[in-house]
């Protein structure tokens, strides 16, 4: 972009979701930026998860506190408090899966250096999206099989012609508006997040390293847009954790919700 | 400068739609944390949690057996204090038995040897009396006897009549005597 980096302003732009291809090209793994930090956080999960539960004592020290106070968070806060204690059980490996990877993919979006999430890229949130979406549905056919689909399509205690209405209703927002909107809302929330941080911190290095240098006042904005950088680094943290916690939560939901006898 | 519509054209890709070594890299990150989970961390978790149940299962046994046996302690020492109790009164109450025994017999001693000792002064004090009377008697005789014999001028001492009649008042002398002495007895 030779115009911009003549003018020291460099915008965002959604060529940042798509860096080249540095390894692998031209293979189905073939390796952009993006994948790279998708391969660094599960080598850094892979070790937390290796190493922080290796040797589990029953009075834990400080780390083990905090190891056991993120699993059991996920455990008992998400998946036994939905599912129940059975339930819980069986769907916990896959919950927890979705919770600290989209946790792990989605901190990399503040942590300097890296500064794009992991999840800000379709491919991932889709892939997770489709495997509650497959998971829920596996869930309510197991335990009810054809009453399932019963259930979900044909709500009990309503007039049958109403049926002409609600069940292709049903049928959009359990089977087709779930997936979607599961995958919008991580992957928007990270698009956003990356495009709004990278725009201030162009704009306050546009403020302070060109404007001011060249006499300027008007570099003085950069205080203003490194100030709010800061707030909304924090905030990103926040939209981090939760998007990870909605994601794994609304899984859980979703399956608790097809197991369920009654709705 | 580029405008939105310029990038969005210009971009290599469509951000709604994924590439395959997206998917693929994101089911690959998937699977690998997965497994990770199913092969190790909730085993581990489940182990160290069921460890801990069962560890503050057996905390709290342990103090269950622990207050047991307290009470089990106390109520034996209750038990023997109040069989010591009773013990101490059974003792204290043979003690006063014993007592009361002991001063009754001492008292009946003392009385048996104060009557002992009274019968004997009677019996020494009415011996004395009979031989003071003896003696007094034969006294009294002679005295009598020297008496009348001055007054008649004779000596009567061989004299038998006048030996017998002396005799015969002192007799009823001493009759009268008697029986004033046997109503003061028994008055």
């Amino acid at each position: 972009m030779p115009v911009a980096a003549a003018s020291g302003f460099e915008p965002p732009t959604i060529a940042d979701f798509f860096p080249d291809v540095v390894l692998f090209a031209g293979t189905p793994f073939a390796m952009n930026r993006v994948m790279l930090i998708r391969v660094l956080v599960i080598v850094l999960l892979a070790i937390w998860l290796w190493f922080g539960t290796r040797s589990l004592k029953l009075v834990p020290g400080r780390g083990q506190v905090m190891t056991e106070f993120l699993l059991n968070f996920v455990r008992n806060n998400i998946a036994i408090e939905t599912l129940g204690e059975e339930d819980g059980r069986r769907w916990m490996p896959v919950i927890m899966t979705m919770f600290f990877l989209t946790l792990g993919m989605n901190l990399t979006g503040v942590v300097p250096g890296l500064q794009i999430a992991g999840t800000a890229v379709i491919g991932l949130p889709l892939v997770l999206a489709i495997i509650a979406w497959v998971l829920f549905i596996y869930a309510g056919f197991r335990k009810l099989g054809w009453t399932y689909l019963k259930n979900a399509l044909f709500l009990p205690g309503v007039p049958w012609p109403l049926y002409f209405l609600l069940t292709p209703l049903e049928l959009l927002s359990t089977f087709i508006v779930r997936p979607i909107t599961l995958t919008m809302r991580l992957l928007m929330n990270m698009v956003s997040g990356h495009l709004l941080l990278a725009l201030v911190y162009a704009a306050s290095s546009f403020f302070l390293f060109t404007l001011l240098p060249q006499g300027n006042l008007f570099g003085l904005i950069g205080v203003g847009t490194v100030a709010f950088g800061i707030v909304y680094l924090a905030f990103e943290l926040f939209v981090a954790a939760l998007q990870a916690y909605v994601f794994a939560f609304l899984t859980a939901i979703y399956i608790q919700l097809a197991v369920a006898e009654e709705h | 400068m580029h405008t939105a519509a310029v990038v969005l054209a210009e971009s290599k890709g469509n951000l709604l739609i994924p590439s395959i070594p997206d998917l693929l890299w994101g089911t690959v990150s998937f699977v690998v944390i997965l497994a990770l989970f199913i092969w190790r961390v909730l085993p581990r978790l489940n182990a160290l949690l069921d460890e801990r149940s069962r560890a503050i299962a057996g905390r709290i046994d342990e103090a269950k057996h622990a207050r047991e046996e307290a009470e089990r302690v106390l109520q034996r020492y209750q038990e023997q204090l109040a069989e010591a109790r009773v013990e101490a009164g059974r003792i204290r109450e043979q003690a006063r038995e014993d007592g009361k025994r002991i001063l009754v017999e001492l008292r009946e001693q003392a009385q048996a040897e104060a009557d002992r000792v009274t019968a004997q002064a009677h019996q020494q004090i009415e011996a004395e009396r009979q031989s003071a009377l003896v003696s007094l008697r034969s006294e009294v005789g002679r005295l009598a006897l020297d008496l009348a014999s001055g007054v008649i001028g004779e000596h009567l001492a061989d004299d038998k009549n006048a030996t017998a009649l002396v005799d015969r008042f002192l007799a009823d002398l001493d009759l009268d005597r008697t029986g004033e002495q046997d109503t003061t007895r028994t008055r």
